[in-house]
């Protein structure tokens, strides 16, 4: 079996992964990314609206330009920085310092890096109900993935469960695509995304729901419609049920950190209901309590891009820095400053609380 | 299945921080417009700011405060309407013809509209709320979002912020 050795093994080559190459790589230190689909950019390749944030972190230009960026600038870095693409790790063997991984159906290789970087990203939540099974129920990331990378609609009328920013954003995303969003439902009484992307898509026609969800789908074969209820305060169902026509429904409620390799790990790992599920604790540099391995992005916790592009500054800051490598003189205090600004609003508050939770100054204390 | 028309559900019911008119005198004798932004939640971003050449939209002490605008800078110019990511800008002309004004708005939608059509122009429920007459077509930053000017009844420019898709 093949045995690749590296300085920094990254897994994951989303926003937070490739910042951490590029970070790496700008130290100095040589950079393998391994990941498993057939690109990098991770969530960014399918984003074809403009991001939010501050200019530092390519606000005002859309996802999938912003992938390119980040690709460009680890190509300046050379043979600095290898990628392997179509590559899933599968396991981590501590005792060895190895990690396990296969590309494509072919290779089943052996990876040995000195430090590691965990940039896994997050998977979507789905919710229980009747029928949620046929054909035509969808998750919101694969309605984006068929659209913006395949170029294929999901459907004729969409109905969104979620007025989160994805399902805010994949609802103008399928009228970009000539789609008709029938509407978007929200168990909560405000929506939960950006305001301005609720705004665009009610100016639009699309209705908001608030406080309703949905109750079945209908179809035998194929989706042909939705049962949905309205709730009170307690989420029971209050007045009768409504049939919506629809073929395809949208779930975005929701994300939940891809964290399968921290557990194995055995990263410590904490419950954090803010940051959407268990996270590992990290301190100011983004290591976990493994002293070889380093964690940034939504694995960190369900935030965003912008966020985690910084995060990924700081854990290939982290992993060069603990290489003897020189890094960028005052990288951290410059990183976090960012971090801190962009999370400093309302919409951080629950970031902030749930973060404040994991940090840790030193591991002497956590259990 | 009714959705009511409630900020917290995405829709302008009321002037607040983030989301005002310009005073009305300089609006109604400034030549190109003036800015309306309708951004009234706190969120981090300010690209508004950084395109915008003369510093009418105020530099953000915080990055997530809701933009302030220096009406007496703005010459309308629609930099932050092509720019701003939440589609949340608009400018208004109120000299642009008796009793009609021009309306400078964000559209990132196919079909793009003829240059002298007549659109239906929508409020912020999507409810149709006038005809309006398409005046131009730009691109300022060749990014593919449209800056579209309709010319509407002057006393509908609080009402439409949206044209059909059609």
């Amino acid at each position: 079996m093949r045995e690749l050795k590296t300085d920094i093994l990254v897994i994951g080559g989303g926003p937070a992964g490739l910042s951490a190459a590029a970070a790496a790589a700008r130290a100095g230190a040589e950079v393998t990314i391994a990941e498993s689909d057939l690109h990098l950019g991770g969530q960014l390749v399918k984003q074809s609206h403009k991001f939010f944030g501050s200019k530092e972190e390519y606000a005002g230009i859309r996802g999938f330009e912003i992938a390119k960026i980040l690709k460009d600038e680890i190509a300046q870095y050379g043979s600095r920085v290898s990628t392997m693409l179509n590559t899933t790790v599968s396991g981590y063997y501590g005792d060895e310092g190895v990690v396990t991984a296969m590309t494509g159906e072919e290779e089943y290789l052996r990876i040995a890096p000195k430090r590691i970087v965990i940039t896994s990203g997050a998977q979507e939540r789905l919710i229980p109900f009747p029928n949620n099974d046929i054909p035509g129920v969808y998750g919101a990331g694969a309605v984006q993935t068929l659209m913006n990378v395949y170029g294929v609609v999901p459907g004729k009328r969409v109905l969104m469960i979620g007025a989160g920013n994805i399902g805010l954003i994949v609802s103008y995303q399928l009228m970009q695509a000539g789609v008709e969003v029938v509407a978007i439902l929200e168990a909560m009484p405000k929506i939960g995304g950006y305001w301005v992307h609720a705004a665009k898509v009610r100016r639009l026609g699309v209705p908001i729901l608030l406080r309703h969800s949905i109750k079945r789908a209908l179809g035998g074969d194929l989706v042909t419609g939705a049962e949905i209820l309205e709730l009170d305060d307690n989420f029971s169902q209050v007045g009768e049920t409504e049939t919506v026509e629809c073929d395809t429904i949208c779930l975005a409620v929701g994300l939940t950190p891809t964290n399968e390799l921290l557990w194995q790990v055995g990263c410590k790992m904490k419950y954090v209901p803010f940051l959407c599920g268990h996270v590992p604790f990290r301190d100011k540099e983004m290591r976990t309590s493994n002293e070889k391995i380093w964690m940034a992005g939504d694995v960190s916790g369900i935030e965003e891009a912008s966020a985690a592009m910084i995060e990924g500054r700081l854990a290939g800051l982290g992993a060069a820095k603990s290489l003897g490598l020189n890094i960028e003189p005052g990288g951290f205090e410059k990183y976090w400053s960012r971090l801190n600004s962009l999370r400093a609003g309302e919409v951080g508050e629950k970031i902030r609380v749930g973060v404040s939770a994991v940090v840790v100054d030193g591991w002497a204390d956590v259990q | 299945m009714k959705a009511s028309a409630t900020f917290e559900s995405g829709v302008l019911t009321d002037e607040r921080p983030g989301a005002v008119k310009p005073p009305r005198d300089l609006w109604e004798k400034h030549k190109g417009g003036l800015v309306l932004v309708e951004c009234p939640q706190r969120i981090p971003c300010n690209p508004c700011n950084t395109s915008c050449p003369t510093g009418a939209i105020v530099p953000f002490e915080d990055i997530n405060n809701v933009p302030t605008i220096n009406y007496e800078k703005c010459t309308g110019c629609a930099m932050c309407v092509a720019k701003c990511p939440g589609l949340a800008c608009f400018v208004v002309d109120l000299t642009w013809g008796e009793e009609i004004a021009l309306l400078k708005l964000p559209y990132e939608m196919l079909p793009l509209p003829q240059k002298g059509s007549t659109v239906k122009c929508l409020g912020r429920t999507g409810e149709i709320v006038c005809e309006g007459k398409v005046e131009n077509i730009l691109e300022p930053l060749k990014d593919r979002t449209k800056v579209v000017h309709v010319a509407i009844p002057s006393d509908k420019v609080g009402d439409v912020r949206a044209i059909e898709v059609a």
